[in-house]
């Protein structure tokens, strides 16, 4: 169901005077749960929960060819599925483009951020790479997707154990996996996305709030401050300046988002 | 000392575009059409409609849709490209509708639906920005009311230094800290409709980034409105 007017209307009043319905600051974010290992078949998994929001995030490799353009260094594969089950908005079938726009998001962050050491993941140059497959599925959605799959990348990556290759056959032994983790940089990509509803700024809304926002940008960065990737999204345009206040922003939320998320992610 | 003046593979200075090209009304058939080129990198841009959205649900009472289709011609870059879309013209298709849509008087047309079709006939870099640029003049040609116009260009951090309107040798530079790609797009009164950002960069960076892309965007604009003018014959 859309949310209705009226109840855009009153978030609107509520935002007047700093506050949300379920009793949030504006740049706060809800409770957020990370499980780790909830998949055995899977080389590294996450389920992520912020608030009633929840995502599971597997990563299985293989081992395959590389591209042309970087034929000594891995490969990463992230998609996204919106599925059924997760809200009565979304249908099953091939991916739309909500789907499409969250993994390319999750993607550009860990890639551009360099998180993953893509050059130690080349077997033979030209020849045989790993490939690092991240797989995103909603299982409730309640607003902010989008940041709840770029925690359960991470998580999934830091928990992930390489699987036992065997290399006469060059194939992976699946169902055995080694003591070694994908080698990964500590530059960690934290993704936080702003949403715009009238003259303010708010992160991790609800499906009510994130319907009636007109702008919303989501920035992957590092807690230390280093953006990688950047993307605004919907049809209203945003002050220079306020879009650098709104970056501002992002950085102070990203910093105690990780300062909360740290210890689960070991 | 003087700080050293990076050198651009193709010579250019550090704030300079490519040449731009632009033309008004390049596909007969069409109700608005535009090429918009920077350099190598050519874009074309045919607008159909206003006209009746079907099928009938996908009609809105309150104003009318944007529908932008990105593509890229199999032989336009140095590896055919596989025909038809995929994850990346989806995502550019929709933050070109995101760019122009600010802009254009949409809400005059409720239960209509207005195409806007781009095709990138020769790329080297900058593709999306050339395509933004086309669309907005083909709209405009196509006489749908808009408050403004929009212009696109990409601005590049190579290593630590900033350049406007990348090429894919620079796209591609992997030096230093590497080679960060931001499209941006902005209205004439300088508000952001669009932008995206790919590699490494800090937030007081960002703000040198935004400086200069409100500089470029003029020069694009200067290009746009003089195609514009040259269209209409007295």
């Amino acid at each position: 169901m859309e949310t209705s007017k009226i109840t855009g209307d009153r978030i609107r009043e509520f935002l007047e005077k700093g506050k949300r319905f379920d009793d949030r600051k504006p740049e706060e974010f809800r409770d957020i749960e990370i499980e780790l290992g909830v998949s055995k078949k899977a080389e590294g998994s996450a389920r992520v929960r912020i608030g009633k929001t929840e995502v599971i995030v597997g990563v299985k490799m293989d081992v395959m060819e590389p591209y042309p353009d970087s034929a000594d260094k891995g490969n990463l594969i992230v998609s996204a599925e919106l599925t059924p089950m997760s809200s009565e908005r979304f249908e099953s079938g091939p991916p739309k483009f909500p789907a499409v726009e969250i993994g390319r998001l999750t993607d550009r962050a860990i890639r551009e951020s360099k998180f993953i050491q893509m050059e130690k993941l080349c077997i033979k140059k030209g020849e045989k790479v790993w490939a690092v497959y991240i797989d995103i599925y909603s299982l409730n959605d309640d607003g902010n997707l989008v940041d709840a799959a770029g925690i359960g990348a991470i998580a999934a990556l830091k928990s992930a154990k390489m699987p036992k290759y065997n290399e006469e056959t060059g194939r992976v032994i699946y169902g055995e996996l080694t003591d070694k983790k994908i080698p990964l940089s500590k530059d960690i990509p934290i993704v936080i996305t702003a949403y715009k509803i009238g003259n303010f700024w708010l992160v991790d809304p609800t499906t009510e709030e994130e319907d009636i926002s007109e702008a919303r940008v989501t920035v992957g960065a590092t807690p230390e401050g280093i953006i990688s990737s950047i993307q605004k999204g919907n049809s209203r345009e945003l002050d220079i300046e306020d879009f650098e206040n709104m970056i501002d922003m992002t950085e102070k939320v990203r910093k105690k988002v990780f300062s909360t998320i740290e210890k689960s992610l070991d | 000392m003087t700080p050293k003046v990076f050198k651009r593979p193709d010579g250019r200075k550090p704030e300079e575009t490519r040449p731009m090209t632009a033309k008004v009304g390049v596909i007969p058939n069409a109700d608005g059409s535009a090429m918009f080129s920077f350099g190598d990198t050519v874009a074309i841009a045919a607008v159909y409609g206003p006209k009746k959205m079907h099928p009938q649900h996908s009609q809105n009472p309150e104003k009318g849709t944007l529908r932008c289709n990105y593509n890229m011609l199999s032989f336009s870059v140095s590896e055919r490209a596989r025909p038809g879309p995929n994850r990346r013209s989806m995502e550019i298709s929709k933050v070109t509708e995101w760019a122009l849509e600010p802009v254009l008087m949409i809400d005059k047309y409720p239960n209509m639906v207005v195409d806007v079709h781009i095709n990138i006939l020769q790329a080297n870099a900058s593709t999306r920005c050339a395509g933004i640029n086309a669309a907005a003049l083909a709209l405009a040609h196509a006489g749908i009311p808009m408050k403004e116009m929009v212009s696109s260009v990409s601005i590049g951090k190579l290593d630590k230094n900033l350049v406007v309107d990348l090429i894919k040798e620079e796209e591609d530079f992997e030096e230093g800290e590497g080679a960060t790609d931001i499209p941006i797009t902005l209205t004439t009164g300088g508000k952001i409709t669009h932008i995206q950002l790919d590699g490494k960069i800090n937030s007081k960076e960002l703000k040198e980034v935004l400086k200069l892309a409100r500089k470029a965007n003029k020069e694009v604009y200067e290009v746009q409105k003089k195609a514009l003018k040259e269209s209409i014959k007295f």
